[in-house]
């Protein structure tokens, strides 16, 4: 993993990385997480069509990487975890695909 | 060698990992019920945009900045132990539970007031409307349902989590417990964020 200024713990087969968020930075993420939400307020009252559901899950998507990456970590997490989320999501992504595939036909 | 020395065996990599893994059944769990959802949604178009209207939007705002904050709290106690700060820490996951009993209270008062209303799962309000609200209120209650058992979850891990800061069983050297607490409860935040637009906002 990236910097490890603490080389102090040796478990199993890794040394244990203890990279420590500082409290701004989480302050941070959470007002950013707040504006989005903010935008995801606001805009739901403007009529945009179709496109209103499109921006809230646009909106969703990157108030879920803010929380992914730092609140959980996964940034500062080995690359294998990321390869699994990214593998996890495009499972899910392939539901969705044919579910609507197979809908948009049976209809 | 290092100046730290383990006696116990342990790999807290693997256990991270494993309760990534655990989350992933999660995203299946409730990507089924949000393809549902996607379903109907898309079928019963006008009927999920007026019932939707009946929901509170302010109460469900007001969850989804509890629940944000809560997650950042619970961020935050995972710093404080990295830096030995047990009393920090415990203060912040003690935050996190309040947080989560304040979005449970709200939870409640909405509810109550729904079902008050007459609208709840078979009641004969409900099933006096048409189909399309029938299946956006059905979704309503499971999806925020089984999103507030999680909650309920979390809290009674977070409890546990707070023991064992207490008796220094989490301390700065070792607190995948917590890590692995925290990942859980940002799940249930994670999915929070699709909830609230999805069944709150549609105008």
């Amino acid at each position: 993993m990236t910097n490890s200024e603490q080389h102090t713990e040796h478990s199993e087969h890794h040394t244990e990385h203890k990279h420590i968020v500082e409290y701004g930075k989480y302050l941070f993420i959470w007002l950013g997480l707040l504006a989005l939400t903010g935008i995801t307020v606001s805009a739901a009252g403007i009529n945009l069509g179709n496109w209103t559901i499109v921006l809230a899950l646009v909106i969703a998507s990157v108030k879920s990487l803010l929380v992914l990456s730092i609140f959980m970590h996964l940034k500062f997490e080995d690359k294998v975890f990321k390869i699994f989320v990214w593998v996890a999501m495009l499972t899910f992504a392939i539901f969705i695909f044919f579910t609507f595939l197979d809908y948009s036909f049976i209809r | 060698m290092s100046s730290v020395t383990h006696q116990i065996h342990r790999d807290d990599y693997g256990s991270r990992m494993g309760m990534w893994l655990f989350l992933f059944t999660e995203l299946i769990l409730f990507g089924g019920m949000f393809i549902v959802y996607a379903v109907y949604r898309f079928i019963h178009q006008q009927d999920f945009h007026l019932a939707a209207q009946e929901l509170n939007t302010t109460i469900g705002l007001l969850n989804t900045i509890i629940l944000l904050t809560s997650s950042m709290t619970m961020a935050m106690s995972i710093t404080a132990i990295q830096k030995g700060n047990k009393k920090l820490a415990i203060a912040l996951v003690i935050i996190t539970i309040l947080f989560a009993f304040g979005f449970m209270v709200n939870k409640y008062f909405e509810w109550s007031a729904k079902i008050h209303h007459g609208i709840y799962p078979g009641s004969p309000d409900l099933l006096s409307k048409p189909e399309g609200q029938i299946l956006y209120f059905g979704l309503y209650y499971v999806m925020t349902g089984l999103h507030a058992l999680h909650v309920i979850i979390g809290v009674t891990i977070l409890v546990f989590n707070v023991v064992y800061l207490w008796t220094g069983h989490t301390n700065s050297n070792y607190f995948v417990k917590l890590e692995n607490a925290g990942l859980y409860w940002h799940l249930v935040d994670l999915i929070w964020i699709f909830l609230f637009p999805l069944f709150y906002l549609i105008h």
